[in-house]
């Protein structure tokens, strides 16, 4: 199976880099409709697993280990193909 | 006194950590990551500062489980003294032996300069060399370097004395303006709860000689070498 794992600062966590991001957009290049700008990471990956709850226990627990910290980040995921 | 300095893929501080060491005459040893076994009967472990794994993914994210590592959370447990530098603190954070994380510098950008620091406490192996309240010189360099922690995680620091460090303007006072990275309560160093581990951001390594801006860290290391 092909998994996208999304991760992102939780919404407790000022996100730096979104902050940036939005005022680029709102103010220099003039989107006034924008706000809320977050930044994420994907993280794609393959997994030789077709059970659904197999897969989400890897997936929680790489998340665990590695991936994700938990203080400050959030994380889903999606399958992307079979 | 016998210490161990710790080198990852990445690590840049660890020869200045030898440096400091070799100043207060402790006998040295360098230890490669992927090392599996550390002896029980040291002194000091330092994991010095850096870019260990390039900041892949986040700061001591991958360095956290380098197979070293195991021995430096079985060590610690035991209450051998170990102290994080930069890179180090961050690696220290990810593994969990000390709480809380180093998230990016508020204003988003790498911050190399000195700094003033209040010593908040000065009842610990690493500390003890100084006045309580004392306002040192250290410099810092990173990008990632802005504590962030829950307010439980944040109460139980400030109740158990668990500060280290603060950054502060020279008066000693604390203010925004003396923060360089944005760190919750001007947070630049902090201990665990036996007080046997230290990680902070700024680098006493590098403040060793007054001909190099300060010789301020020296004490932390003088006040190891007396622990």
């Amino acid at each position: 199976m092909k998994i996208r794992i999304n991760i992102a600062l939780k919404k407790s966590v000022l996100d730096t880099q979104g902050k940036a991001i939005e005022n680029s957009l709102v103010k220099n290049l003039g989107y006034s409709k924008i706000s809320e700008v977050r930044q994420g990471k994907f993280i794609d990956l393959e997994i030789a697993e077709n059970d659904h709850n197999q897969i989400k226990e890897i997936i929680d627990d790489i998340c665990d280990k590695l991936l994700v910290n938990k203080i400050i980040e959030d994380y889903d995921f999606e399958i992307l193909s079979k | 006194m016998k210490s161990v300095v710790i080198t990852f893929p990445g690590s840049n501080c660890d020869r200045d950590a030898i440096d400091a060491l070799q100043k207060i005459n402790s006998k040295i040893q360098r230890i490669w990551h992927q090392e599996t076994s550390l002896d029980n009967d040291l002194d000091l472990i330092i994991v010095p500062g850096g870019f260990s794994y390039g900041d892949y993914l986040r700061s001591g994210a991958m360095a956290k489980i380098s197979p070293v590592m195991q021995e430096v959370k079985r060590l610690s447990n035991k209450g051998i003294r170990i102290i994080g530098i930069c890179n180090g603190f961050q690696i220290l954070t990810e593994s969990g032996i000390l709480p809380g994380v180093l998230v990016r510098n508020q204003k988003m950008k790498f911050i190399c300069k000195q700094v003033n620091l209040r010593v908040e406490n000065n009842y610990s192996s690493f500390t003890s060399k100084y006045k309580n309240r004392q306002i040192i010189k250290i410099p810092i360099a990173h990008m990632d370097g802005n504590y962030y922690a829950g307010g439980d995680t944040i109460k139980k620091l400030e109740d158990q004395e668990l500060i280290a460090f603060r950054y502060v303007d020279q008066e000693g006072n604390l203010t925004d303006s003396s923060n360089p990275n944005g760190s919750m309560f001007n947070i630049a160093g902090i201990f665990n709860d036996k007080k046997n581990v230290l990680g902070m951001m700024p680098h006493p390594e590098r403040a060793i000689d007054v001909n190099n801006g300060s010789s301020d860290g020296l004490l932390l290391f003088q006040s190891l070498m007396c622990a």
